[in-house]
């Protein structure tokens, strides 16, 4: 779905959000509620320049608008892949981002992920995978590696992980892979003002998504393995 | 492991240490008690199914411990299984332990990070582990008590992982140490050669490596590579008070903003340094630790 019909479907009584290449930001009113809007378009690749500017726009909510919920609709191919990014030090970049959004949380403001294009890899996990509650279109798409790459990589023949993926949510790409494993809260679907303003409105309380995996039959380990190493005796 | 004997102390390499030897040297002795040991068998359930070799402890011991009798939990991701990979049970026992020191709230927390990242053969799963890490390190700092990232291993830091050491609240590395997001080769194999080509060692060490990350201010402490200088180099960094308020978190972005202003054109490591006032620079790859450290004092971004 392209940027504008989505703005225009999560928020009906308008919105003010500006397109600057493949960035924007911006507020947008959901049954009179006021919304921050930050994101990015055509599958960019998060490079440092875009990842300084989502944490300064996310500074700038937390400084100017104390409570304000902040949707996330950042649309990426992954991090960018260059020398020059690693030389600058990108994962301190992405890490001051999530550092950034963790501290709008824990002053207040609610968190919501959309992933309404694609979610891949470093680029989803300093923004999207941090949220609140993340939520997906039901066409778009969420991996870490398409499986021809992963054959390559992990050197298992491409038509056995084919096979597998069909029965198993824990490797292959697809947004019902990542809802049964307890990454994707819901798909939205239909009026999605009414999505967004359902999401809004839903108590938030620390971190859901292994039990959510685990009661989906996705992550049958995660939850019991992090209890057992918090709570057993050493 | 590989010791050597210089005078009266043993050196002791933790480049070529396993994981469970670096957490023993390390540690004061007899205080280190596992949790969730081999004993206990719990392994991925994912890389049986892909017919993959698993590990009793799924490549990462945790547990708990003392540093100079200061109470520390720990955790070092073990390379030589899957280059450190983060699973969902290696994942989820990386994230109990985090929140296993909101309970206890130990002195600290030692993170002796040896990882590749997410292991694509639960990717997944792996991806949303690591995000769980990322959430349970700001809990944890925002609780006051300090994450310490020690990267000096045989496949140093990257991927998520990589993130996940900036979020802490200090890295010490030795020159052998490695950190960064995408490794040399993903790039390589991704953006083809001439975008980094992974061969080049040089080049690799002076774009990853601990001495510009050290320079860069991305790594707090340059340690020579020994388990005992990366000791001294943890007790000391326990005693930092961790920031997450808004005023600190605007000040790393200026800071991060002035980086990008003052060396954002640069395309090769000599250049930062070059720019940074270091007399010399392409001298700076042969010096050892403590030449380095005295050549460029108050030549840190």
């Amino acid at each position: 779905m392209d940027v504008t019909t989505l703005l225009d479907r999560l928020f009906p009584d308008g919105h003010d959000v500006a397109v600057d290449g493949v960035y924007f930001d911006g507020t947008g009113r959901v049954f009179g509620t006021n919304v921050s809007v930050i994101g990015t378009l055509d599958n960019a690749p998060i490079g440092i320049e875009l990842a300084f500017r989502m944490a300064g726009a996310v500074l700038e909510v937390v400084r100017s608008h104390p409570g304000r919920p902040i949707l996330l609709l950042v649309d990426t191919q992954g991090q960018r892949l260059s020398h020059r990014d690693e030389l600058l030090g990108i994962n301190g970049y992405m890490a001051h981002l999530a550092k950034c959004i963790d501290l709008a949380r824990r002053s207040g403001h609610r968190i919501l992920g959309l992933v309404y294009g694609q979610a891949v890899s470093g680029g989803f996990l300093a923004t999207s995978l941090l949220a609140d509650r993340c939520y997906a279109l039901p066409d778009a798409e969420i991996r870490v590696m398409n499986l021809p790459a992963m054959a390559r990589v992990t050197k298992i023949p491409l038509d056995r992980l084919t096979e597998l993926s069909a029965v198993s949510p824990v490797f292959a790409p697809g947004v019902e892979n990542y809802r049964r494993m307890g990454a994707i809260a819901a798909l939205w679907d239909g009026d999605l003002a009414a999505c967004l303003a359902e999401a809004l409105a839903a108590p938030t309380d620390g971190d859901p998504r292994r039990a959510l995996g685990e009661e989906r039959g996705g992550r049958l380990m995660a939850r019991m393995v992090a209890d057992r190493v918090r709570r057993d005796a050493a | 492991m590989s010791q050597a004997t210089i005078g009266n102390t043993t050196s002791r390499s933790y480049y070529e240490d396993s994981a469970r030897g670096r957490l023993l040297g390390l540690l004061d002795p007899g205080s280190f008690v596992e949790i969730l040991p081999p004993a206990e068998r719990v392994v991925s359930p994912h890389l049986r199914q892909l017919g993959t070799p698993a590990a009793f402890d799924d490549g990462i011991v945790v547990g708990s411990g003392r540093l100079e009798g200061r109470r520390v939990l720990v955790a070092a991701q073990e390379g030589g299984f899957m280059g450190g990979a983060v699973g969902e049970v290696h994942g989820a026992k990386l994230t109990g332990l985090l929140e296993r020191a909101l309970d206890e709230r130990p002195d600290g927390v030692l993170l002796l990070a040896e990882s590749g990242g997410v292991r694509l053969h639960e990717a997944n799963a792996g991806l949303i582990a690591v995000s769980e890490v990322m959430r349970a390190v700001l809990a944890v700092r925002a609780a006051g008590i300090p994450v310490i990232v020690l990267d000096g291993g045989t496949f140093g830091c990257f991927g998520g992982m990589g993130i996940v050491a900036r979020l802490c609240d200090a890295v010490a590395m030795s020159e052998e140490g490695r950190l960064g997001l995408s490794g040399p080769e993903v790039i390589e194999t991704t953006m083809g050669v001439e975008e980094f080509d992974s061969r080049d060692r040089a080049l690799v060490w002076r774009t990853v490596g601990g001495k510009h990350r050290y320079l860069l201010g991305e790594a707090a402490t340059l340690v020579e590579d020994d388990v005992a200088t990366f000791r001294a180099a943890a007790l000391a960094l326990l005693d930092l008070t961790p920031d997450l308020s808004l005023a600190a978190l605007e000040a790393e972005h200026a800071a991060l903003g002035g980086r990008l202003e003052r060396f954002g054109d640069c395309r090769d490591a000599l250049d930062i340094w070059a720019r940074l006032g270091v007399e010399e620079p392409e001298r700076l790859p042969i010096l050892d630790t403590a030449e380095f450290l005295d050549t460029v004092r108050d030549r840190r971004a």
